[in-house]
């Protein structure tokens, strides 16, 4: 397949007689040998499978080559070895979905209604192989052709009860060899769960069967118990042992033993295993190749300190073979990667990248409109449907039309070289596309117009495909009328486009980073190594922060000396200013200049900068319960790390010691899992064992969330001989104080008995809580959630940055996390603010922004009020004070303003009022 | 190790990872090269449905 001319247009899939496994639909249904993965792919072309292509395995058929409007396919490529000589590498080869045939009791290979969540998550997909319907048998044909499959197909039905087996594949070393947890699947079980009864109506019964339920990310325990008391989704602690499958219906009989030994029989209509992430012999292989270090789980072995660093100088990691991980950490460890990448190469930053040379701009102001109106045939997608000859026609008679024509593909290459020939030859000066979604294809429309001169917003694109073709398949005629419709609203609209300008940004290129804990140092030192001037501001006399209080991470590593490693670099670092005992004190401006005066000891400082970093971390709760404060034996996590730390000689004289957890966390006033606790307390469990090893040791949990090969711990603790008791929420331990004695009181919930342990140490993992620190918000405009934590720009692909654009976040002010975590978050958050402080000589506004006449302006205020971005204000002086002004930097161009002001003083440039209502007129004009 | 630095960073594997790291990369003036094996980027994130707990479209 030639890429280069493929168009994607499909033709050739529509012929080809090949037919291997849909690994995009986890294998549920067959694809052609030539293919795209799927509708949307990037790049949007076709592909050969050579294993089962009839002409390169038996050199019969060639019909892609025979119907390929464009000549793109070749059978004789063969493999090509190409040499790149880079800086840095960045291995992120993510993941493969453990296979669960090899478990007998499940039957996975033999019984069709026990299927991966894999396939299940496809089935839950309108784009998957039942279109989102959730029905049993997903794996047959929806026709099928051969007697077995018909017989089976004769059984399909929409499932009443489904339920989810978790640690399929995970946490378990009995069936296979992945002792570690997947991080994820709890989380995207009780989602399948809740999207399964959305498609399938309230009443499909739907189970979970778990040992711990890991819901440790922001907002994920107020997911886990929306599952629970709204959607009605139960949750069962117990592994299962077995599935039958009833001969007659293929329904699954399960055998279970519940929490209170009760052996419990059910039949489930299907059964779907939330399989664990596993790491390929494939990606193994590689990793060998490049000479880097696994651990025993087979991911990358990476530090706390450097947690995007292999083993290997120059190759950084990312993702799940970083450690099992859910998108958001992806998408932190993918940002943390680019940054340690960029600060190992910042000498030769700028050296290979080119900048765009742009065509000097033709003035058309005062010119007469001269349309170009370009309809596209999208291969046999619009004009499989609509009549594109007689809509050129039509294009050719409508007002200041000088020219139109049809393309095949009008986004194609040459299409694109023909656009930028004609508007120069016919001196056209607005332009009209009429094909699919100004989404996906009106910026490359815009750089054709730059390419040729033309300002780019005297563009109109209007979707015959997505809003036409596509939904009137069955009616021809009224698509094509439609498409009429479309091309003379869209020329009404742009004969009276304006050339927009986009008004250039300054940027001051330097950095506050607010905050000077592991986050806030992780970030100021990256933006530090590529070259910026950082300032970081710290209210307490000294770098560090909470991470002070810790003795060791979960790895192992003394986090004092990394720590005092670290701050020693940035307090050498030229680039860095430390302002410690600092307070901010006022914040002014907006992306690229922002103003703040800082307070240091009384004294007043004012400073300029392009970037901010709100890195202020959390602190640990103080408890109000279990005696807290009223017995030296009843301590917090954090005291039992400092008595470890000075190497307390009190610790000789524990025999017995316990452990509370949730202190704080997931109860109706403090919702959320503070994530590091049961790492923590398992982690300082180890550490009393070791020292001490006939030392009694409990610890008393509600959930173990020790995720990821976190979980490595949790059984060498349990190996150690360290207790584990569980206690529900509602029947908290009690702890006593009586005759001088420590005593601890619960029910045991395996033998449903009160039981009493003294102690001589009890530690309570207190949760961690976010600063609320509504100045800081309200200074940088940024929100917060009802807990108090600062709310990300999107919560999976934007966890390092918020909507307000130059102000950035990490660290446990966005959710409590331990110390490789906020490292990473910190470097993501510098990665992230690099990619805007290169843009210095080269940000500018969108032409598409609110613009006030003050003429008109009533000075009400309604558009100061109702602005989401606060791009309006009122002037302050000159001969409008007091009328409003729109910040063009600030502004998004939604219109919200436009719409609410009662004076018609706003107008959105490029959607202005006249232009809105010429596209009105043109539709209800008769033709 | 030579004194001369190569300005371009190799990025193995085009899912949700590999992918923002080539952006980041390339936004802030470096060269990326991103390979991916698979026909196409986007990786295990275009095969889920919603992801949680915003049950916002995967794709």
């Amino acid at each position: 397949m030639n890429v280069d001319l493929c168009v994607g247009c499909g033709a050739c899939a529509e012929k080809c007689p090949g037919k291997f496994d849909d690994t995009y639909n986890a294998g549920l249904i067959k694809r052609t040998a030539i293919y795209v993965e799927y509708p949307q792919a990037v790049p949007l072309k076709y592909g050969i499978n050579p294993d089962v292509c009839l002409k390169l395995t038996k050199d019969k058929c060639g019909n892609c080559q025979d119907v390929c409007p464009a000549n793109a396919i070749d059978y004789t490529q063969t493999e090509e070895t190409i040499t790149i000589n880079a800086g840095s590498i960045i291995f992120s080869p993510g993941f493969t979905a453990f296979n669960p045939s090899k478990f007998d009791n499940y039957n996975y290979a033999g019984f069709p209604n026990v299927v991966t969540s894999m396939e299940f998550e496809r089935i839950l997909s309108a784009t998957g192989p039942t279109m989102g319907h959730v029905t049993t048998f997903p794996g047959l044909p929806l026709k099928p052709k051969k007697k077995k499959d018909k017989l089976l197909a004769e059984k399909r039905k929409d499932p009443k009860k489904i339920a989810w087996f978790q640690c399929v594949g995970s946490r378990d070393i009995n069936k296979c060899d992945n002792p570690y947890c997947s991080s994820v699947c709890c989380m995207y079980a009780v989602k399948e769960a809740i999207i399964a009864k959305e498609h399938a109506g309230g009443d499909l019964d739907c189970s979970i069967f778990y040992m711990d339920m890991r819901t440790p990310g922001k907002d994920f325990e107020k997911y886990y118990q929306n599952a629970k008391e709204k959607h009605g989704i139960n949750f069962i602690r117990s592994k299962v042992h077995s599935v039958t499958q009833n001969p007659d219906t293929n329904d699954l009989d399960i055998r279970y033993v519940d929490e209170m030994g009760q052996i419990i029989d059910d039949t489930y209509d299907m059964i779907v295993l939330s399989v664990g992430l596993e790491i390929s012999e494939e990606t193994k292989d590689l990793a060998q190749k490049l000479g880097i270090d696994l651990t025993p789980g087979g991911f990358c072995k990476t530090g706390s300190f450097e947690p995007v660093t292999s083993s290997r100088d120059g190759i950084f990691v990312s993702g799940v073979f970083n450690n099992p991980k859910d998108i958001p950490e992806s998408v932190l460890d993918a940002s943390a990667a680019a940054s340690a990448a960029g600060d190992a190469l910042s000498r030769a930053r700028d050296t290979l990248t080119l900048e765009l040379e742009k065509a000097k701009e033709i003035n058309v102001a005062g010119e007469r409109p001269r349309i170009g109106a370009f309809i596209c045939d999208c291969g046999s997608n619009i004009k499989g449907v609509v009549d594109c000859e007689a809509v050129t026609q039509y294009a050719r008679t409508l007002p200041y039309v000088e020219f139109a024509d049809e393309a095949m593909y009008a986004c194609s290459q040459d299409a694109q070289n023909k656009m930028v020939e004609y508007i120069k030859e016919k001196k056209l000066n607005r332009i009209v596309v009429a094909a699919c979604t100004p989404k996906t294809h009106e910026p490359l429309f815009q750089e054709t117009l730059s390419n040729a001169g033309l300002n780019k917003y005297l563009f109109e694109m209007t979707n015959i495909r997505n809003h036409n073709s596509w939904v009137h398949k069955n009616n021809p005629d009224i698509a094509t009328q439609k498409a009429k419709d479309l091309v003379r609203m869209a020329v009404a609209k742009a004969a009276l486009a304006e050339p927009l300008k986009e008004e250039k940004i300054d940027v001051n290129d330097s950095v506050v980073v607010i905050g000077g804990g592991l986050a806030g140092m992780a970030s100021a030192k990256s933006l530090a190594t590529q070259g910026y001037k950082t300032h970081i501001i710290e209210k307490k006399e000294k770098l560090g922060g909470e991470a002070h209080k810790l003795y060791k991470t979960a790895q192992g590593e003394d986090v004092q000396t990394h720590l005092d490693e670290l701050i020693k670099e940035i307090e050498q670092n030229e680039n860095i200013t430390v302002h410690c005992n600092t307070s901010l004190e006022s914040v002014d401006g907006f992306v690229g200049n922002f103003k703040s005066t800082l307070k240091t000891n009384g004294k007043e400082l004012d400073l300029e900068y392009g970037v901010a970093v709100l890195a202020t971390g959390a602190k640990a709760f103080v408890p109000d319960e279990y005696e807290y404060g009223k017995d030296d034996r009843i301590i917090t996590s954090l005291d039992l790390d400092k008595m470890f730390k000075e190497n307390d000689a009190g610790l000789d004289a524990i025999n017995s010691a316990v452990f509370i957890q949730c202190v704080g966390s997931r109860q109706p006033d403090r919702p959320y899992c503070s994530r590091v606790c049961c790492t923590h307390s398992i982690d300082n469990a180890i550490e009393l064992k070791e020292r001490k090893p006939d030392m009694d040791v409990f610890i008393i949990y509600r959930d173990i969330r020790t995720y990821g090969e976190k979980e490595l711990l949790y059984k060498k603790a349990r190996e150690l001989g360290v207790i584990f008791f569980r206690y529900d929420v509602d029947q908290k331990p009690e702890v006593s104080i009586k005759n001088d004695k420590l005593l601890i009181e619960l029910i045991d919930h395996v033998l449903n008995q009160p039981i009493q342990i003294e102690a001589d140490l009890l530690t309570l993992a207190t949760a961690i809580v976010p600063r609320k620190d509504e100045k800081l918000a309200n200074f940088f405009k940024v929100p917060l959630n009802d807990e108090g934590f600062f709310v990300e720009k999107h919560a999976k692909l934007g966890p390092a940055e918020f909507a307000t654009d130059g102000v950035f976040l990490a660290g446990s002010g966005h959710y409590p996390k331990p110390v490789n975590e906020a490292i990473t978050q910190g470097r993501a958050s510098a990665s992230r603010a690099l990619t805007l402080l290169a843009k210095k000589d080269n940000l500018f506004t969108s032409g598409v922004v609110a613009s006030a006449d003050p003429l008109k302006c009533s000075e009400c205020g309604v558009c100061v009020s109702i602005c989401p971005y606060s791009a309006p204000g009122f002037m302050t002086d000159g001969r409008f004070e007091g009328k409003a002004r729109v910040n063009a930097v600030l502004c998004k161009g939604c219109g919200l303003c436009v719409a609410s002001c009662r004076s018609g003083a706003l107008h959105l440039r490029g959607f202005d009022t006249s232009q809105i209502f010429s596209q009105i007129f043109a539709l209800g004009e008769v033709v | 190790m030579s004194n001369k630095l190569t300005g371009s960073v190799v990025v193995i594997g085009g899912g949700i990872s590999g992918m923002l790291s080539a952006l980041d990369l390339a936004n802030s003036g470096y060269y990326v090269y991103l390979v991916e094996k698979g026909p196409s980027i986007g990786g295990v994130m275009a095969q889920l449905d919603k992801t949680f707990p915003t049950n916002d479209c995967a794709m």
